[in-house]
Protein backbone atom coordinates (compact mmCIF):
# COMPACT_ATOMS: atom_id res chain seq x y z
CA UNK A 1 0.00 0.00 0.00
CA UNK A 2 0.96 3.37 -0.94
CA UNK A 3 -1.14 6.34 0.47
CA UNK A 4 -1.13 9.87 0.78
CA UNK A 5 -2.70 12.31 3.78
CA UNK A 6 -3.01 15.66 2.02
CA UNK A 7 -4.65 18.77 4.38
CA UNK A 8 -5.10 22.42 4.21
CA UNK A 9 -2.62 24.23 6.60
CA UNK A 10 -4.83 26.50 8.94
CA UNK A 11 -7.47 25.84 6.94
CA UNK A 12 -10.25 28.00 8.23
CA UNK A 13 -7.77 30.78 8.26
CA UNK A 14 -6.37 30.23 5.50
CA UNK A 15 -10.52 30.18 3.64
CA UNK A 16 -10.94 33.51 5.00
CA UNK A 17 -7.50 34.33 3.27
CA UNK A 18 -8.16 33.52 -0.19
CA UNK A 19 -11.20 36.45 -0.19
CA UNK A 20 -9.76 38.92 2.31
CA UNK A 21 -5.77 39.71 0.88
CA UNK A 22 -5.27 42.13 3.98
CA UNK A 23 -5.00 39.23 6.46
CA UNK A 24 -2.13 38.00 4.62
CA UNK A 25 0.58 38.16 7.12
CA UNK A 26 -1.26 39.44 10.03
CA UNK A 27 -1.95 37.25 13.09
CA UNK A 28 -5.78 36.01 12.30
CA UNK A 29 -8.10 33.63 14.51
CA UNK A 30 -11.29 31.98 13.78
CA UNK A 31 -13.26 31.30 17.08
CA UNK A 32 -15.88 28.21 17.65
CA UNK A 33 -19.40 28.43 17.87
CA UNK A 34 -20.74 31.82 19.76
CA UNK A 35 -17.56 33.44 19.33
CA UNK A 36 -16.01 31.01 22.10
CA UNK A 37 -12.66 30.30 21.72
CA UNK A 38 -9.94 29.91 18.92
CA UNK A 39 -10.27 26.78 16.28
CA UNK A 40 -8.10 28.12 13.81
CA UNK A 41 -4.36 30.57 13.86
CA UNK A 42 -2.42 31.68 11.22
CA UNK A 43 1.13 31.71 10.99
CA UNK A 44 1.65 34.88 12.22
CA UNK A 45 -1.05 33.99 15.52
CA UNK A 46 0.99 31.11 16.55
CA UNK A 47 3.94 33.20 16.07
CA UNK A 48 2.76 35.40 19.05
CA UNK A 49 2.13 32.48 21.28
CA UNK A 50 -1.70 32.27 20.33
CA UNK A 51 -2.44 29.00 21.80
CA UNK A 52 -5.44 26.42 20.43
CA UNK A 53 -8.51 26.24 22.11
CA UNK A 54 -7.71 29.72 24.37
CA UNK A 55 -11.37 31.39 25.24
CA UNK A 56 -11.57 34.67 23.09
CA UNK A 57 -12.53 36.42 26.61
CA UNK A 58 -8.76 35.30 27.95
CA UNK A 59 -7.38 36.69 24.43
CA UNK A 60 -9.36 40.08 24.08
CA UNK A 61 -6.60 41.90 25.60
CA UNK A 62 -3.78 40.65 23.87
CA UNK A 63 -5.71 40.88 20.59
CA UNK A 64 -5.81 44.68 21.29
CA UNK A 65 -2.17 45.05 21.91
CA UNK A 66 -0.99 42.67 18.99
CA UNK A 67 -3.40 43.56 16.29
CA UNK A 68 -4.89 40.07 16.58
CA UNK A 69 -7.76 39.95 14.05
CA UNK A 70 -10.39 37.39 15.56
CA UNK A 71 -13.23 35.90 13.10
CA UNK A 72 -16.24 34.02 14.04
CA UNK A 73 -16.81 30.93 12.22
CA UNK A 74 -18.05 31.35 8.77
CA UNK A 75 -19.42 27.17 8.03
CA UNK A 76 -20.80 27.95 4.88
CA UNK A 77 -17.36 29.36 3.89
CA UNK A 78 -15.51 26.38 4.81
CA UNK A 79 -17.98 24.25 3.60
CA UNK A 80 -17.93 25.53 0.02
CA UNK A 81 -14.38 25.75 -0.22
CA UNK A 82 -14.01 21.92 1.28
CA UNK A 83 -16.14 20.64 -1.62
CA UNK A 84 -13.37 22.47 -3.72
CA UNK A 85 -10.82 21.72 -2.25
CA UNK A 86 -11.72 17.81 -2.11
CA UNK A 87 -13.15 17.62 -5.73
CA UNK A 88 -10.05 19.11 -7.12
CA UNK A 89 -7.95 16.42 -4.91
CA UNK A 90 -10.12 13.78 -6.03
CA UNK A 91 -8.64 14.47 -9.68
CA UNK A 92 -5.22 12.81 -7.92
CA UNK A 93 -6.64 9.35 -7.02
CA UNK A 94 -8.66 6.70 -7.93
CA UNK A 95 -9.51 6.18 -4.11
CA UNK A 96 -10.32 8.90 -1.84
CA UNK A 97 -11.07 8.72 1.64
CA UNK A 98 -12.19 12.37 2.54
CA UNK A 99 -11.51 11.78 6.75
CA UNK A 100 -12.65 15.33 8.01
CA UNK A 101 -13.21 19.16 7.06
CA UNK A 102 -9.95 19.60 5.80
CA UNK A 103 -7.77 16.22 5.21
CA UNK A 104 -8.77 13.28 2.84
CA UNK A 105 -6.23 10.09 2.07
CA UNK A 106 -5.41 9.76 -1.30
CA UNK A 107 -4.49 6.09 -2.57
CA UNK A 108 -1.26 6.34 -4.51
CA UNK A 109 -1.57 2.41 -5.51
CA UNK A 110 0.24 1.46 -8.68
CA UNK A 111 1.78 5.16 -8.66
CA UNK A 112 5.25 3.58 -7.08
CA UNK A 113 6.86 4.11 -11.14
CA UNK A 114 6.37 8.04 -10.93
CA UNK A 115 8.12 10.26 -8.77
CA UNK A 116 5.79 10.57 -5.52
CA UNK A 117 7.52 13.51 -4.32
CA UNK A 118 7.07 15.19 -7.27
CA UNK A 119 3.58 14.34 -7.57
CA UNK A 120 3.05 15.23 -3.75
CA UNK A 121 4.58 19.16 -5.48
CA UNK A 122 1.92 19.03 -8.51
CA UNK A 123 -0.94 18.27 -5.94
CA UNK A 124 0.17 21.55 -3.86
CA UNK A 125 0.40 23.56 -6.45
CA UNK A 126 -2.69 22.62 -8.12
CA UNK A 127 -4.96 23.33 -4.59
CA UNK A 128 -2.64 26.28 -4.22
CA UNK A 129 -3.94 28.11 -7.54
CA UNK A 130 -7.18 26.98 -8.33
CA UNK A 131 -9.12 26.92 -4.89
CA UNK A 132 -6.26 29.30 -2.81
CA UNK A 133 -5.41 27.07 0.15
CA UNK A 134 -2.19 25.74 0.93
CA UNK A 135 -2.05 22.09 1.85
CA UNK A 136 0.66 19.54 3.19
CA UNK A 137 1.39 16.13 1.39
CA UNK A 138 2.76 13.34 3.46
CA UNK A 139 3.05 9.90 1.82
CA UNK A 140 3.52 6.88 3.32
CA UNK A 141 2.84 2.53 3.45
CA UNK A 142 0.12 3.32 6.09
CA UNK A 143 -2.51 5.32 6.72
CA UNK A 144 -0.24 6.17 10.10
CA UNK A 145 2.77 6.72 8.89
CA UNK A 146 1.10 8.95 5.85
CA UNK A 147 -0.34 10.66 8.42
CA UNK A 148 2.76 11.10 10.06
CA UNK A 149 5.00 12.03 6.92
CA UNK A 150 2.41 14.78 6.97
CA UNK A 151 3.03 16.17 10.57
CA UNK A 152 6.64 15.91 8.79
CA UNK A 153 6.08 18.26 5.93
CA UNK A 154 4.17 20.79 8.34
CA UNK A 155 7.04 21.31 10.40
CA UNK A 156 9.69 21.30 7.38
CA UNK A 157 11.57 17.90 9.11
CA UNK A 158 14.05 16.02 6.76
CA UNK A 159 14.45 19.06 4.49
CA UNK A 160 10.60 18.56 3.36
CA UNK A 161 9.17 21.57 1.46
CA UNK A 162 5.32 20.92 1.98
CA UNK A 163 5.69 17.34 0.99
CA UNK A 164 6.98 14.51 2.87
CA UNK A 165 7.44 10.90 1.19
CA UNK A 166 8.86 8.28 3.32
CA UNK A 167 9.21 5.70 0.82
CA UNK A 168 12.24 7.70 -0.31
CA UNK A 169 14.11 7.91 2.36
CA UNK A 170 16.58 5.17 3.76
CA UNK A 171 15.99 3.07 7.01
CA UNK A 172 18.46 5.37 8.82
CA UNK A 173 17.39 8.68 8.20
CA UNK A 174 13.70 7.30 8.95
CA UNK A 175 14.93 5.90 12.26
CA UNK A 176 17.36 9.41 12.66
CA UNK A 177 13.78 11.48 11.95
CA UNK A 178 11.69 8.83 14.29
CA UNK A 179 13.84 9.60 17.32
CA UNK A 180 13.25 13.41 16.93
CA UNK A 181 9.38 12.89 17.20
CA UNK A 182 7.76 12.87 20.22
CA UNK A 183 4.68 9.49 20.58
CA UNK A 184 2.10 11.87 21.03
CA UNK A 185 2.79 12.79 17.51
CA UNK A 186 1.12 9.63 15.98
CA UNK A 187 -2.46 9.06 15.03
CA UNK A 188 -4.36 8.01 17.52
CA UNK A 189 -2.06 8.46 20.79
CA UNK A 190 -3.63 10.89 23.18
CA UNK A 191 -2.27 12.52 25.92
CA UNK A 192 -3.29 10.08 28.69
CA UNK A 193 -1.79 7.32 26.43
CA UNK A 194 1.45 9.46 25.58
CA UNK A 195 1.72 9.52 29.67
CA UNK A 196 1.34 5.67 29.50
CA UNK A 197 3.81 4.92 27.00
CA UNK A 198 6.56 7.57 28.72
CA UNK A 199 5.57 4.90 31.81
CA UNK A 200 7.27 2.49 29.87
CA UNK A 201 10.23 4.43 28.25
CA UNK A 202 8.42 4.96 25.32
CA UNK A 203 8.95 8.68 24.44
CA UNK A 204 9.52 9.13 20.63
CA UNK A 205 8.28 7.50 17.70
CA UNK A 206 11.47 5.11 16.87
CA UNK A 207 10.55 3.39 19.94
CA UNK A 208 7.38 2.90 19.64
CA UNK A 209 8.05 1.32 15.88
CA UNK A 210 10.51 -0.80 17.89
CA UNK A 211 7.95 -1.84 20.89
CA UNK A 212 6.84 -5.42 21.16
CA UNK A 213 3.45 -5.08 19.17
CA UNK A 214 1.73 -7.83 21.24
CA UNK A 215 3.11 -7.04 24.64
CA UNK A 216 1.48 -3.49 24.18
CA UNK A 217 -1.73 -5.25 22.74
CA UNK A 218 -1.66 -7.44 26.10
CA UNK A 219 -1.49 -4.18 28.22
CA UNK A 220 -3.56 -1.52 26.42
CA UNK A 221 -5.34 -2.31 23.28
CA UNK A 222 -5.55 -4.07 19.84
CA UNK A 223 -5.86 -0.48 18.30
CA UNK A 224 -2.28 0.26 20.01
CA UNK A 225 -0.77 -2.89 18.64
CA UNK A 226 -2.56 -1.72 15.16
CA UNK A 227 -0.74 1.77 15.21
CA UNK A 228 2.47 -0.44 16.07
CA UNK A 229 2.17 -2.45 12.80
CA UNK A 230 1.20 0.20 10.76
CA UNK A 231 4.59 2.28 11.79
CA UNK A 232 6.16 -0.31 10.63
CA UNK A 233 4.94 -0.65 7.50
CA UNK A 234 1.96 -3.43 7.96
CA UNK A 235 -1.23 -2.02 7.11
CA UNK A 236 -4.12 -2.88 9.39
CA UNK A 237 -6.48 0.36 9.11
CA UNK A 238 -8.07 0.53 5.09
CA UNK A 239 -8.71 3.05 2.94
CA UNK A 240 -12.60 3.81 3.55
CA UNK A 241 -14.03 5.73 0.21
CA UNK A 242 -17.54 5.47 0.83
CA UNK A 243 -18.36 6.80 4.29
CA UNK A 244 -21.51 4.27 5.26
CA UNK A 245 -24.42 5.61 5.93
CA UNK A 246 -24.77 7.14 9.58
CA UNK A 247 -26.38 4.95 12.03
CA UNK A 248 -27.58 8.07 13.73
CA UNK A 249 -27.81 11.59 12.99
CA UNK A 250 -27.24 13.88 15.73
CA UNK A 251 -28.31 18.09 15.44
CA UNK A 252 -27.38 20.07 18.25
CA UNK A 253 -25.86 23.35 19.80
CA UNK A 254 -25.19 25.97 22.56
CA UNK A 255 -27.89 28.81 22.36
CA UNK A 256 -26.74 32.43 21.57
CA UNK A 257 -27.98 33.04 25.13
CA UNK A 258 -29.96 31.31 28.01
CA UNK A 259 -33.06 30.38 27.09
CA UNK A 260 -35.83 29.94 29.95
CA UNK A 261 -39.41 29.65 28.65
CA UNK A 262 -40.66 26.80 26.71
CA UNK A 263 -41.83 28.10 22.97
CA UNK A 264 -38.21 29.42 22.47
CA UNK A 265 -36.88 25.79 23.52
CA UNK A 266 -39.53 24.57 20.89
CA UNK A 267 -38.21 26.72 17.90
CA UNK A 268 -34.46 25.28 18.63
CA UNK A 269 -35.62 21.51 19.00
CA UNK A 270 -37.48 22.11 15.91
CA UNK A 271 -34.80 23.81 13.97
CA UNK A 272 -32.24 20.73 14.66
CA UNK A 273 -35.13 18.52 13.58
CA UNK A 274 -35.17 20.29 10.55
CA UNK A 275 -31.38 19.73 9.98
CA UNK A 276 -31.18 16.66 10.77
CA UNK A 277 -34.52 15.44 8.77
CA UNK A 278 -32.91 17.02 5.78
CA UNK A 279 -29.99 14.43 6.30
CA UNK A 280 -31.95 11.52 7.00
CA UNK A 281 -33.67 12.48 3.82
CA UNK A 282 -30.09 13.23 2.13
CA UNK A 283 -28.69 9.66 2.89
CA UNK A 284 -32.28 7.86 2.16
CA UNK A 285 -33.02 6.75 5.40
CA UNK A 286 -35.67 6.65 7.53
CA UNK A 287 -35.50 7.13 11.76
CA UNK A 288 -37.52 5.00 13.93
CA UNK A 289 -37.07 6.60 16.82
CA UNK A 290 -36.45 10.00 18.34
CA UNK A 291 -34.74 11.43 21.04
CA UNK A 292 -34.61 14.95 22.86
CA UNK A 293 -32.38 16.43 25.13
CA UNK A 294 -32.03 19.75 27.55
CA UNK A 295 -29.36 20.74 29.69
CA UNK A 296 -28.18 23.93 31.75
CA UNK A 297 -24.68 25.22 32.16
CA UNK A 298 -22.37 22.76 33.70
CA UNK A 299 -19.92 24.81 34.56
CA UNK A 300 -22.09 27.53 36.26
CA UNK A 301 -21.98 25.56 39.22
CA UNK A 302 -23.97 28.87 41.47
CA UNK A 303 -27.12 28.38 39.32
CA UNK A 304 -29.45 25.46 39.62
CA UNK A 305 -28.51 22.58 37.32
CA UNK A 306 -30.96 20.33 35.05
CA UNK A 307 -30.10 17.76 32.49
CA UNK A 308 -32.68 15.44 30.54
CA UNK A 309 -32.95 13.47 27.57
CA UNK A 310 -35.71 11.04 26.43
CA UNK A 311 -36.12 8.57 23.61
CA UNK A 312 -39.71 7.74 22.24
CA UNK A 313 -40.20 5.27 19.13
CA UNK A 314 -42.61 6.19 16.65
CA UNK A 315 -45.27 4.09 15.21
CA UNK A 316 -43.81 3.60 12.27
CA UNK A 317 -39.98 5.02 10.33
CA UNK A 318 -39.89 8.09 9.03
CA UNK A 319 -38.15 11.09 6.86
CA UNK A 320 -40.91 13.60 7.33
CA UNK A 321 -39.97 16.76 8.90
CA UNK A 322 -43.28 17.63 10.41
CA UNK A 323 -44.12 14.42 11.52
CA UNK A 324 -41.02 14.32 13.27
CA UNK A 325 -40.80 17.52 14.49
CA UNK A 326 -44.48 16.57 16.63
CA UNK A 327 -42.71 13.45 17.94
CA UNK A 328 -39.62 15.52 19.06
CA UNK A 329 -42.24 18.53 20.40
CA UNK A 330 -44.00 16.05 22.51
CA UNK A 331 -40.94 14.72 23.73
CA UNK A 332 -39.51 18.41 24.89
CA UNK A 333 -42.75 18.91 26.85
CA UNK A 334 -42.44 15.74 29.08
CA UNK A 335 -38.58 16.84 29.89
CA UNK A 336 -38.99 20.26 30.10
CA UNK A 337 -38.95 22.34 33.41
CA UNK A 338 -39.72 25.93 34.33
CA UNK A 339 -37.11 28.05 36.37
CA UNK A 340 -34.10 26.98 34.83
CA UNK A 341 -31.38 28.51 32.79
CA UNK A 342 -31.54 26.21 29.52
CA UNK A 343 -27.62 26.59 27.57
CA UNK A 344 -28.39 23.77 25.29
CA UNK A 345 -30.46 21.39 23.58
CA UNK A 346 -30.39 18.63 20.90
CA UNK A 347 -32.24 15.99 19.06
CA UNK A 348 -30.79 12.58 17.58
CA UNK A 349 -32.63 10.65 14.89
CA UNK A 350 -32.30 6.94 15.68
CA UNK A 351 -32.96 3.28 14.66
CA UNK A 352 -32.35 4.35 11.81
CA UNK A 353 -33.29 2.23 8.17
CA UNK A 354 -33.13 2.37 4.50
CA UNK A 355 -36.32 4.20 2.89
CA UNK A 356 -36.04 2.14 0.26
CA UNK A 357 -36.96 -0.91 1.50
CA UNK A 358 -39.21 0.47 4.05
CA UNK A 359 -41.79 -2.23 5.33
CA UNK A 360 -45.49 -0.99 5.23
CA UNK A 361 -47.68 -1.35 7.97
CA UNK A 362 -51.31 -3.31 8.68
CA UNK A 363 -52.57 -0.32 10.26
CA UNK A 364 -50.67 2.84 8.94
CA UNK A 365 -49.97 6.06 11.27
CA UNK A 366 -50.20 9.64 10.19
CA UNK A 367 -48.72 9.40 6.48
CA UNK A 368 -46.06 11.75 5.72
CA UNK A 369 -45.89 13.59 2.56
CA UNK A 370 -43.16 13.29 0.53
CA UNK A 371 -43.92 15.43 -2.29
CA UNK A 372 -43.49 18.28 0.43
CA UNK A 373 -40.38 16.90 1.91
CA UNK A 374 -39.40 16.75 -1.55
CA UNK A 375 -40.15 20.37 -2.61
CA UNK A 376 -38.90 21.53 0.51
CA UNK A 377 -35.51 20.13 0.08
CA UNK A 378 -35.28 21.72 -3.20
CA UNK A 379 -36.33 25.04 -2.50
CA UNK A 380 -33.91 25.03 0.46
CA UNK A 381 -31.12 23.80 -1.56
CA UNK A 382 -32.07 26.08 -4.54
CA UNK A 383 -32.69 29.51 -2.08
CA UNK A 384 -30.40 28.88 1.48
CA UNK A 385 -31.12 26.19 4.46
CA UNK A 386 -34.21 27.53 6.06
CA UNK A 387 -36.12 29.45 3.49
CA UNK A 388 -39.16 27.02 4.04
CA UNK A 389 -39.76 25.92 6.98
CA UNK A 390 -42.26 24.72 9.59
CA UNK A 391 -43.83 27.48 11.76
CA UNK A 392 -42.95 25.54 14.48
CA UNK A 393 -39.38 26.98 14.25
CA UNK A 394 -40.27 30.21 14.62
CA UNK A 395 -39.50 33.23 12.96
CA UNK A 396 -37.20 35.61 15.18
CA UNK A 397 -34.84 32.61 16.54
CA UNK A 398 -33.42 34.67 19.12
CA UNK A 399 -31.63 31.59 20.66
CA UNK A 400 -29.42 31.25 17.71
CA UNK A 401 -25.92 31.13 17.89
CA UNK A 402 -23.95 34.24 18.07
CA UNK A 403 -21.21 35.04 15.17
CA UNK A 404 -20.97 38.61 15.94
CA UNK A 405 -17.75 38.31 13.66
CA UNK A 406 -18.35 36.56 10.80
CA UNK A 407 -16.76 37.23 7.06
CA UNK A 408 -19.29 37.59 3.94
CA UNK A 409 -20.52 34.16 3.03
CA UNK A 410 -18.35 34.99 -0.51
CA UNK A 411 -19.49 31.64 -2.19
CA UNK A 412 -22.56 30.98 -1.52
CA UNK A 413 -24.83 34.29 -1.31
CA UNK A 414 -25.46 36.65 -4.14
CA UNK A 415 -25.63 39.64 -2.22
CA UNK A 416 -22.00 38.87 -0.68
CA UNK A 417 -19.66 38.29 -3.37
CA UNK A 418 -16.42 39.74 -3.13
CA UNK A 419 -15.78 43.34 -4.76
CA UNK A 420 -13.21 44.73 -7.35
CA UNK A 421 -12.62 47.69 -8.26
CA UNK B 1 -31.06 6.90 -23.38
CA UNK B 2 -33.58 9.27 -21.78
CA UNK B 3 -34.59 9.09 -18.48
CA UNK B 4 -38.58 8.69 -18.02
CA UNK B 5 -40.93 7.88 -15.65
CA UNK B 6 -44.48 7.33 -15.10
CA UNK B 7 -44.44 8.20 -11.33
CA UNK B 8 -45.26 11.70 -10.69
CA UNK B 9 -42.87 13.71 -8.46
CA UNK B 10 -39.57 11.89 -9.38
CA UNK B 11 -36.74 14.46 -8.93
CA UNK B 12 -34.73 14.50 -12.10
CA UNK B 13 -30.94 13.79 -12.14
CA UNK B 14 -29.41 17.14 -12.54
CA UNK B 15 -28.77 18.23 -15.96
CA UNK B 16 -31.63 15.86 -17.15
CA UNK B 17 -35.23 16.92 -16.84
CA UNK B 18 -37.72 14.25 -17.24
CA UNK B 19 -40.28 15.01 -19.75
CA UNK B 20 -42.80 17.60 -18.38
CA UNK B 21 -46.45 14.93 -18.68
CA UNK B 22 -46.25 11.00 -17.43
CA UNK B 23 -46.43 8.69 -20.19
CA UNK B 24 -49.21 6.37 -20.44
CA UNK B 25 -47.82 2.44 -21.37
CA UNK B 26 -48.20 1.92 -24.75
CA UNK B 27 -47.86 4.76 -26.14
CA UNK B 28 -44.40 6.69 -25.64
CA UNK B 29 -43.89 10.05 -26.70
CA UNK B 30 -42.75 10.72 -30.38
CA UNK B 31 -40.47 12.98 -28.82
CA UNK B 32 -38.57 10.71 -26.23
CA UNK B 33 -36.26 9.44 -29.19
CA UNK B 34 -34.83 13.12 -29.61
CA UNK B 35 -34.43 14.04 -26.31
CA UNK B 36 -31.13 16.85 -25.54
CA UNK B 37 -30.27 17.84 -21.96
CA UNK B 38 -31.27 21.81 -22.13
CA UNK B 39 -28.57 24.27 -22.70
CA UNK B 40 -27.12 25.37 -19.30
CA UNK B 41 -25.47 28.85 -18.29
CA UNK B 42 -23.29 26.96 -16.35
CA UNK B 43 -21.87 24.88 -18.21
CA UNK B 44 -21.20 27.96 -20.89
CA UNK B 45 -19.62 29.60 -18.18
CA UNK B 46 -17.63 27.79 -16.03
CA UNK B 47 -14.85 26.14 -17.11
CA UNK B 48 -13.27 24.54 -14.13
CA UNK B 49 -16.28 24.57 -11.44
CA UNK B 50 -13.50 23.85 -8.91
CA UNK B 51 -12.44 26.72 -9.19
CA UNK B 52 -14.07 28.97 -10.86
CA UNK B 53 -15.36 32.51 -8.48
CA UNK B 54 -17.84 35.26 -8.99
CA UNK B 55 -17.00 39.04 -8.10
CA UNK B 56 -19.00 41.88 -7.95
CA UNK B 57 -17.48 45.04 -10.06
CA UNK B 58 -17.80 48.59 -7.99
CA UNK B 59 -16.73 51.83 -9.69
CA UNK B 60 -16.13 52.94 -12.93
CA UNK B 61 -12.13 52.08 -14.37
CA UNK B 62 -13.26 49.47 -16.66
CA UNK B 63 -16.00 50.76 -18.78
CA UNK B 64 -13.81 50.73 -22.11
CA UNK B 65 -13.60 46.99 -21.64
CA UNK B 66 -17.41 46.68 -21.62
CA UNK B 67 -16.86 46.05 -17.73
CA UNK B 68 -19.68 48.50 -15.69
CA UNK B 69 -19.92 49.03 -12.19
CA UNK B 70 -22.60 46.16 -10.80
CA UNK B 71 -21.72 43.30 -13.06
CA UNK B 72 -21.06 40.09 -12.34
CA UNK B 73 -17.43 38.65 -12.90
CA UNK B 74 -16.53 35.01 -14.04
CA UNK B 75 -13.29 34.48 -12.47
CA UNK B 76 -11.19 31.24 -13.13
CA UNK B 77 -8.27 30.88 -10.79
CA UNK B 78 -7.09 27.47 -13.07
CA UNK B 79 -6.26 29.79 -16.32
CA UNK B 80 -3.04 31.09 -16.06
CA UNK B 81 -2.99 34.88 -17.36
CA UNK B 82 -2.01 35.94 -20.67
CA UNK B 83 -0.41 38.96 -21.82
CA UNK B 84 -3.47 41.47 -21.99
CA UNK B 85 -5.51 39.45 -20.09
CA UNK B 86 -8.40 40.60 -17.73
CA UNK B 87 -7.46 39.98 -14.24
CA UNK B 88 -8.49 40.20 -10.69
CA UNK B 89 -5.28 41.56 -8.84
CA UNK B 90 -4.34 42.36 -5.17
CA UNK B 91 -2.85 46.05 -4.94
CA UNK B 92 -2.65 47.31 -1.79
CA UNK B 93 -4.59 44.41 -0.18
CA UNK B 94 -7.72 45.27 -2.39
CA UNK B 95 -8.96 43.25 -5.40
CA UNK B 96 -8.79 45.21 -8.47
CA UNK B 97 -10.00 43.92 -11.85
CA UNK B 98 -7.43 45.26 -14.51
CA UNK B 99 -5.80 44.38 -18.06
CA UNK B 100 -2.61 42.82 -17.13
CA UNK B 101 0.13 44.23 -19.93
CA UNK B 102 3.79 42.69 -19.95
CA UNK B 103 6.21 45.14 -20.00
CA UNK B 104 9.72 44.98 -20.21
CA UNK B 105 10.40 46.91 -17.22
CA UNK B 106 7.45 44.75 -15.45
CA UNK B 107 4.05 44.49 -15.50
CA UNK B 108 1.31 47.32 -16.25
CA UNK B 109 -2.14 46.75 -15.24
CA UNK B 110 -3.90 48.68 -17.05
CA UNK B 111 -7.43 50.57 -16.45
CA UNK B 112 -10.14 50.44 -19.45
CA UNK B 113 -11.31 54.85 -18.52
CA UNK B 114 -10.25 58.33 -18.80
CA UNK B 115 -9.29 59.24 -15.24
CA UNK B 116 -8.48 56.05 -14.25
CA UNK B 117 -4.71 55.82 -14.04
CA UNK B 118 -3.12 52.30 -14.75
CA UNK B 119 -0.45 50.52 -12.26
CA UNK B 120 3.39 50.25 -12.80
CA UNK B 121 4.49 47.13 -10.87
CA UNK B 122 8.12 47.05 -11.22
CA UNK B 123 10.04 43.20 -10.63
CA UNK B 124 11.00 44.32 -7.26
CA UNK B 125 7.14 44.34 -6.09
CA UNK B 126 5.32 41.44 -6.15
CA UNK B 127 2.40 41.30 -7.81
CA UNK B 128 -0.28 38.44 -6.88
CA UNK B 129 -2.63 37.94 -10.08
CA UNK B 130 -5.92 36.05 -7.96
CA UNK B 131 -7.84 34.90 -11.11
CA UNK B 132 -8.07 35.30 -14.73
CA UNK B 133 -11.70 37.24 -15.51
CA UNK B 134 -13.48 35.29 -18.18
CA UNK B 135 -16.85 36.63 -18.66
CA UNK B 136 -18.45 39.67 -17.53
CA UNK B 137 -22.06 39.77 -17.28
CA UNK B 138 -24.03 42.84 -17.15
CA UNK B 139 -27.75 43.68 -16.44
CA UNK B 140 -29.26 45.47 -19.17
Amino acid sequence: MTVALVDGNNFFVSCEQVFNPQLAGRPVVVLSNNDGCVVARSNAAKAIGVRMCTPWFQLREQAWRHGIIALSSNYELYADMSNRMMAVLGEFSPNQEIYSIDECFLGLEGFEHIDLVAYGHAIRNRVGRWVGIPVCVGIGATKTLAKLANHCAKKMHAGSDGVCDFGRMTQDELRRLFSRIEVGEVWGIGPRLSRQLAGLGITHVEALRRADATMLRARFSVTLERVVRELNGIPCIALEEETPNRQQIISSRTFGNYVYALPALREAVASYIAIAAEKLRGQGTRAGMVQVYVRTNPHKENVPQYQRGLTLPLPEPTDDTLLLTQAALRVLECIYLPGYAYQKAGVALLDLSSAAVAQASLFPAAAGNPRLMQAMDRINTKWGRGTLRSAAEGFEQRWKMKRERMSPRYTTCWEQLPHAS
Amino acid sequence: MPHLSCEEGVVPPPGRPLLARAVPAGFPSPAADYYEARLSLDDHLIEHREATFFVRVQGHSMTGFGIHHGDLLVVDRALDPADRSVVIAVVDGEFTVKQLCHLQNGVLLRSGAPGHGDILVTPDRELVVWGVVRWSIHRL
